[in-house]
């Protein structure tokens, strides 16, 4: 590579909304029901059916709004944005264009160099979600689902700020992290409640102008986005290198294989005859609305860390993986609460949590233990009433299935031996007959008692308290 | 006793007071429809099993004191772009020649829970675009006045049975006229609300920001009785409005004293047949004689109107329209290769020549680069359209004019030149694009014995002014004003 080059990255994030309720229809948004449970003939566009705005999403967006800083259209507008095919069953899309709820925001995220820096965000507009097509290849057709149709969804569409992947996914943290923090919106990828389109190009370092750029859309992660802007800053590249021009066209990113495929091209854009939706009237915020959003919002991601480093005397780093994830902020707060005992709760959730959750391959938003329950095993290895290996045993089946520990130690009979006149005579027997371990210990090898607590925790079927073990042994040697 | 030539409130009364039962009053009906359809056609679907179940239970609950309003046990006609759950809704069209719907429109229950029987469904243009009833794709409609011109439209087959005595009221819906033209032609009375008065819900829109339904009947009285049992605020149509003072009736009043009467002269201009004209200004002198303050006054922009409707009808159409695709309902093509060449056959076989023509133009003056110069044009158009109106409504409790330039034209005079049939909208589209109330009333007939329809237009939720003068002016009429009287 002869020339250095810059990548320009805008991105158009796609999040469905938490709602009970549809965007314009009463039916359920539950995900993974059977399909075509949750219609009606407004989601399914039959005819004469009319669309009701949810309050609800108005309030989320501008919810999102103002937690991204942006200016809130207090008059807004619905558009109909037309073009044909089965997942959108009245061929038009009712979305936002010409006056959309929120714009001219921005996010600060921390860039590679520790820096920050501030993304900017062009508008938030409300739409709809279209239904989904399922193609049966067996039967040579295509069957459509209209359960997702009408689920609400926002669209952030930021300025073309960002210069890497790596500012990229800092940026997607950020709004999810926001999004979630607000209760908005669960932000799964994988199931499609967050979803990016990518807008990028390359130019010169230095350059003025933007290069021509392509569009990836629905790209499934953070790391598929990642992969895909890497290999279209590389195409893109290698097309200006060897003289050829990039063509302005949609693509899409195939994660599996590693390359983006041309979809269409500009020329066959389709021109979508946007209009005002004229089966809507126009949304009017009112001043005294807005401010009952304002004063709802919840403390926001930053607030909460500066809080958790005062008010628990956390770790700095502790306190950032704790508030990474909204669901395990709830929870060290609930667990706390009931427990007061803080740094513990941390300790939990910082270490076996985290490594369950990665054994299996879960989001912390799928955590589904009680603070209750974390608090009792707290609480019982406190008390010395359970060691520690024995409460990680009792955590993992909280973390699972969310037992009772209480229960479940007396039914396993997992309870500590703390009687240390019968833990005596089982140690005694154990040196009697470990006569080598003994002479090695004197022998000056610290090991060897490692093995002779073992025996002891073996001796009493893991139930013995391991520092009263390690305080007999060494009396007895 | 003949007693299709009654009105519904008289039905009513006779239902009431047990002299008629339901079961008689929709026998009567259903045998008049099929002696007369074969002339008329103004039905696409007559369920007669239906309704004579209904008549039934209707009867049981008039006997048990459950129902006890004017229209109760009355039979009615539905045009056929209002879904009706179970019962046949095709617009008229081939596309929805099979489309059976799974809700009732809020207008049609607003009846249903007052006791109304439904007969069957009528015939209109596809789609409510036209104004001849021509563009059915299940046959044209025939003006009962003479068979061999057409009833008007787009409501054209409501309003043809109730001038034929098919049945004893019906809606219509009206979204340039489509409910007073064909009134006018056929010699029945027929108001269209104010915008936002009536639910749209399960109403198949045609233009959204202009549709409104309406009654149309043999008098004024039944229309004010039928327009106060529609009407209702409904959480389901965002455009509804809840409406104070929606007791219509009150407004059934002989007096017009000291009532001021505004004609454009824009009205009476090029284009007015003579002999429409005459029966218009005499009404106005009727009324002036009546007590009424009439005087003319220009009005300004009428010819802006026409243009501007057209725009924003077709525009909305062009989008509504767009899911009748073949993929969920309705019409699909035989053999096809691939989604689109099914989309593009399924639209090409199962749409008419008119409303392609106005998806054609609606999807024109929305697309990139022609937005400005047409949509937003015709956008500013209708709002200074709709000044002009509040100009006139500052001086005016009513404006009066006639509802189409000419009677009823001759079957096949009007589709062979599109053009010269939107003129024909002149005096009527102006109302929707300001959403105001129309009625039109009979006023008279020409020398070839057709009807000549009076408009009156009133000012936003002043229904009741219009109703008052058209009450008023209805109390002098001296002429026959049925086709089925002579008979």
């Amino acid at each position: 590579m002869s020339k250095e080059y810059e990548t320009v990255i805008g991105l158009e994030v796609h999040v469905e909304l938490a709602t009970k309720t549809k965007i314009f229809c009463a039916c359920s948004t539950a995900f993974g029901s059977a399909p075509n449970t949750h219609t009606c003939p407004v989601c399914t566009g039959m005819p004469g059916s009319l669309p009701v705005l949810n309050k609800k999403v108005v309030e989320y967006a501008m919810a999102v709004g103002l937690a991204t800083n942006c200016q809130i259209n207090q008059y807004s507008k619905f558009d109909r944005k037309n073009y044909f095919y089965p997942d959108n069953p009245q061929n038009y899309q009712i979305s936002q264009l010409y006056l959309p709820i929120c714009h001219d925001g921005g996010v600060e995220i921390e860039t590679e160099s520790g820096g920050k820096k501030t993304i900017g965000i062009h508008e938030i507009h409300m739409e709809e979600d279209a239904g989904k097509l399922v193609h049966d290849d067996w039967e040579g057709v295509s069957l459509v689902d209209y359960n997702r149709s009408g689920v609400p969804l926002i669209e952030i569409v930021s300025e073309p700020d960002m210069r890497s992947a790596e500012e990229v996914i800092a940026y997607l943290e950020k709004l999810r992290m926001t999004i979630q923090y607000l209760g908005a919106s669960d932000c799964k990828m994988q199931e499609g409640s967050m979803r990016a389109d990518v807008n990028l190009s390359v130019r010169e370092k230095g350059a003025k102008e933007f290069g021509t750029r392509t569009e990836m859309k629905n790209i499934g992660s953070f790391k598929a986005i990642a992969h895909a802007i890497e290999a279209e800053t590389a195409r893109q590249i290698d097309l200006i290198e060897s003289g050829e021009k990039v063509v302005q066209e949609t693509r899409r990113w195939n994660d599996d294989q590693g390359y983006s495929y041309a979809m269409r091209s500009k020329e066959d854009a389709q021109d979508y005859r946007y209009f005002p939706e004229p089966d809507l009237v126009p949304i009017v915020v009112s001043d005294e609305w807005l401010q009952q959003i304002r004063d709802n919002q919840p403390e926001l991601h930053d607030e909460k860390l500066a809080r958790y480093i005062a008010e628990f005397g956390l770790p700095e780093y502790d306190a950032q993986i704790l508030t990474s994830e909204k669901k395990l902020a709830d929870l060290f707060e609930a667990t706390s609460a009931i427990c007061n005992k803080p740094k513990k709760v941390s300790n939990w959730l910082m270490g076996e949590t985290m490594r369950l959750l990665k054994d299996r391959e879960m989001d912390a938003e799928d955590l589904r233990f009680s603070p209750e329950h974390l608090a009792k095993i707290i609480e019982l290895t406190e008390a010395g009433t359970i060691n520690n290996s024995v409460a990680k045993e009792v955590f993992e089946k909280v973390f699972d299935e969310d037992i009772d520990p209480e229960c479940y130690v007396e039914e396993h009979g997992l309870k500590s031996d703390n009687d240390e006149d019968a833990l005596r005579a089982t140690i005694e027997q154990i040196v009697k007959d470990n006569p080598q371990s003994v002479e090695d210990y004197h022998n000056g090898k610290e090991k060897a008692i490692g093995f002779l607590v073992g025996q002891t925790m073996k001796a009493t079927k893991g139930k013995a308290n391991p520092g009263i073990v390690n305080k007999i042994l060494k009396e007895l040697l | 006793m003949n007693l299709l030539s009654l009105t519904a409130v008289e039905l009513g009364k006779k239902i009431k007071a047990h002299e008629v039962t339901v079961e008689e009053a929709t026998r009567a009906a259903l045998d008049a429809i099929r002696a007369k359809e074969k002339d008329i056609n103004s039905f696409v679907t007559v369920d007669e099993e239906s309704a004579m179940i209904r008549a039934k239970e209707v009867q049981k609950m008039i006997d048990d004191g459950t129902l006890t309003g004017p229209l109760a046990g009355v039979p009615v006609a539905i045009k056929d772009n209002m879904c009706t759950k179970g019962m046949l809704t095709t617009c008229s069209s081939k596309i929805l020649y099979n489309f059976i719907p799974t809700y009732t429109a809020e207008a049609v229950i607003n009846l249903e829970k007052a006791g109304a029987v439904i007969l069957g469904k009528t015939n209109m243009d596809e789609f409510a675009m036209g104004s001849t009833t021509e563009t059915s794709a299940y046959g044209e409609t025939k003006n009962p006045w003479n068979t061999a011109h057409v009833p008007g439209g787009s409501s054209g087959g409501s309003c043809a049975a109730v001038a034929a005595e098919e049945c004893y009221y019906a809606l219509g819906s009206d979204t340039g006229g489509s409910i007073r033209q064909p009134s006018s032609f056929c010699g029945v009375t027929g108001i269209k609300p104010t915008y936002g008065t009536v639910s749209r819900y399960g109403l198949i829109a045609y233009g959204s920001s202009l549709d409104q339904i309406g009654p149309i009947a043999k008098d004024v009285t039944d229309c004010a009785t039928i327009l106060e049992t529609i009407t209702s605020y409904d959480k389901k149509d965002s455009t509804s409005v809840k409406r104070e003072e929606t007791d219509f009736t009150s407004a059934l009043v002989d007096d017009v004293k000291g009532m001021k009467i505004g004609i454009p002269r824009d009205y009476l201009g090029e284009g007015l047949d003579p002999e429409v004209k005459e029966a218009i200004l005499a009404a106005a002198k009727t009324l002036e004689e009546k007590g009424a303050i009439v005087e003319e006054f220009d009005l300004s922009l009428v010819e802006y109107a026409i243009p501007a409707y057209y725009v924003i009808a077709a525009a909305e159409a062009s989008s509504n329209l767009a899911r009748f695709d073949g993929v969920k309902y309705g019409y699909r093509t035989k053999e096809y290769e691939g989604l689109h060449n099914m989309y593009k056959k399924s639209r090409s076989e199962g749409f008419g020549p008119e409303v392609k023509r106005r998806i054609m133009l609606g999807s024109f003056v929305l697309s990139s680069g022609y937005y400005d110069a047409y949509y937003l044009k015709a956008l500013r158009t209708k709002a200074l359209i709709k000044q002009a109106f509040d100009k006139a409504f500052a001086k005016y409790d009513v404006i009066l004019g006639p509802a189409a330039p000419t009677t009823a034209p001759k079957l096949g005079e009007s589709l062979s030149d599109p053009l010269k049939m939107y003129l024909g909208d002149v005096y009527t589209v102006s109302v929707n694009l300001a959403g105001l109330p129309g009625i039109s009333v009979p006023c008279g007939v020409d020398s070839k014995g057709l009807p000549i329809g009076l408009q009156l237009i009133g000012d936003c939720f002043k229904e009741k002014n219009i109703i008052r003068a058209a009450y008023s002016f209805e109390q002098t009429r001296t002429y026959q004003h049925s086709p089925a009287a002579e008979a």
